[in-house]
């Protein structure tokens, strides 16, 4: 109501804001969104579906899965693990554990993918040891596993951490008092308070797994129908001229965000009720 | 997981004598790569941390058809993959292009060129200012913004006055959260990019080039500036949001 009043004052201010915010969004964001789809499909559903059978794509996308499945349980274990013994326990330096959890964010995936090459690499820490048991894990899948855990590692536990801050630990004190041990705190009390932060966090990881680019190119090297994950695919058929395929995975690729705003979206309602 | 590799790519550097790395470090073609990098993150952060504020507040002030659409959709750069974007911005704005075709006649070309690689960290860095504007606005008190009205204050001079000072460093925040995420951006600069030395090279791209030569060396201490450059930002982004916690308790 009162805001109605200051409205009649300059009533253009409004419009003028929305249209602003709506023109430089749809600049940087809606029109460059509307065009994966518009130029996957210009020439129809035909040359789509053939774009999307070929081996290099399936093999692509099916890395990419692999990707996902591995490292989710993976972050999710650590996040877990991390935001429990930062929530729960006080103790010196909690301040900057806090922020070293978000460090893989600040690094530039570029310089993830370059550590782990110093360090799995041939002439990195563990070369030696791991060519001594004929392992390979840069420049094959095992390194991307890697690389996709490190970029993606803090959103779980960034995630699940304020929600245990808030619920605190009464409920669980409360259940130990009762007889309940460990685990059956953790798997009736614990998880779920923090179900939708876990699952917000999950949604997330699996966006930046399924999606991230840099620290996977630099581990992988890019070969392709060996370790080639979609987001390399798209790159790849771009730089090739292959403009129709790159654009036929992006489609796939733009799907995954969809879907990941959608329930972003759905989830963010239903923590704030 | 987290300190090995660190360690691993700090000891590599520190192999390196102080006068090479040094050497390498501020090569020409380093400095020109950091240049590019930082300015154009820069500028993009600082026009992000214009339109990300004014986002942020018509979301929360105003109400609009398909506002909760436009909500949502401001982390699209979160969910979409980096070479998605960057294949689609540099088709957007090509010369043949949607955007770019009409930019065309006007001399601007936008990929390939430094400015794509700023539209590019636009892109990225834009959610960081919304999202760490918005809940602080949405929190924000009316009553003082009341209170300069009823003490005679234009909507211009509340604004300047009243809503901004508290606002800033949570804007700072915003802008250095994108600043940095734009910074370390590989995967849409390096294909929205004609990647020329001393046009539009950027220090990840170096970085990655260094590797794919086996330079390790190089690779190793470019990545080391980069990292401590990230520590240095993550250290700033803590400091401002302490800055900005102490205006709440205020």
């Amino acid at each position: 109501m009162k805001r109605d009043n200051t409205g009649k004052q300059q009533s253009w201010v409004p419009g003028v804001l929305i249209g602003i915010a709506i023109a430089y969004l749809a600049l940087v964001q809606y029109i460059p969104a509307l065009n994966v789809f518009v130029q996957a499909f210009h020439k129809g559903i035909g040359p789509f579906l053939s774009n999307l059978t070929k081996a290099d794509f399936l093999h692509a996308a099916w890395l990419t899965l692999l990707l996902a499945v591995i490292t989710i349980p993976i972050n999710t274990v650590f996040g877990l693990c991390a935001a429990w013994a930062i929530s729960r326990h006080k103790f010196p330096g909690r301040a900057i554990v806090l922020s070293i959890i978000d460090l893989p964010f600040s690094i530039s995936p570029v310089v993830a993918g370059l550590m782990i090459v110093l360090l799995y690499g041939r002439q990195g820490w563990f070369g030696p040891l791991l060519e001594a048991h004929n392992l390979k894990i840069v420049f094959a899948f095992p390194g991307m596993v890697l690389a996709t855990a490190f970029v993606s590692m803090p959103f779980v536990a960034r995630e699940v951490i304020p929600v245990l801050e808030e619920y605190g630990s009464d409920q669980e004190e409360a259940a130990k008092t009762l007889g309940a041990n460990d685990w059956q705190i953790f798997w009736r009390v614990t998880l779920p308070s923090i179900r939708w932060g876990l699952l917000y966090g999950l949604i997330l990881t699996n966006a930046r797994a399924m999606g991230e680019f840099g620290a996977v190119s630099v581990v992988s090297g890019n070969i392709a129908d060996q370790t080639q994950s979609l987001p390399l695919f798209v790159e790849e058929a771009y730089k090739q001229y292959e403009t129709e395929s790159a654009f036929s995975a992006a489609v796939l690729l733009g799907l995954l965000a969809v879907v990941t705003l959608v329930l972003k979206a759905i989830l963010e309602r239903r923590t704030r009720i | 997981m987290l300190f090995l590799p660190i360690a691993a790519m700090l000891l590599k550097a520190s192999t390196e004598r102080p006068t090479r790395f040094w050497e390498i470090a501020t090569s020409p073609l380093a400095l020109a790569a950091y240049n590019v990098t930082f300015v154009t993150s820069l500028l993009a952060a600082l026009l992000n941390g214009i339109f990300g504020t004014l986002i942020a507040w018509v979301l929360v002030r105003y109400n609009f058809p398909l506002k909760r659409l436009v909500d949502a959709t401001v982390d699209l750069p979160f969910a979409l993959p980096t070479s998605v974007a960057g294949l689609t911005l540099a088709t957007v704005y090509s010369s043949n292009g949607w955007i770019g075709s009409l930019l065309a006649p006007l001399g601007i070309k936008v990929s390939f060129t430094r400015l794509g690689v700023g539209v590019a960290m636009i892109f990225i860095s834009l959610p960081f200012v919304v999202r760490t504007v918005q809940p602080v606005l949405q929190d924000m008190e009316h009553d003082i913004e009341e209170a300069a009205w009823c003490l005679g204050a234009s909507q211009w001079q509340t604004f300047w006055k009243v809503i901004l000072p508290p606002l800033f460093p949570t804007i700072l925040t915003g802008v250095a959260l994108g600043f940095s995420r734009a910074v370390g951006e590989y995967g849409s600069t390096v294909i929205i990019s004609s990647n020329t030395p001393y046009q539009d090279l950027i220090a990840p791209v170096l970085i990655f080039q260094r590797l794919e030569q086996y330079d390790y060396a190089g690779a190793t201490v470019i990545g080391t500036v980069l990292l401590i450059i990230s520590l240095v930002l993550l250290l700033a982004i803590n400091f401002l949001q302490g800055w900005a916690r102490r205006y709440e308790t205020r």
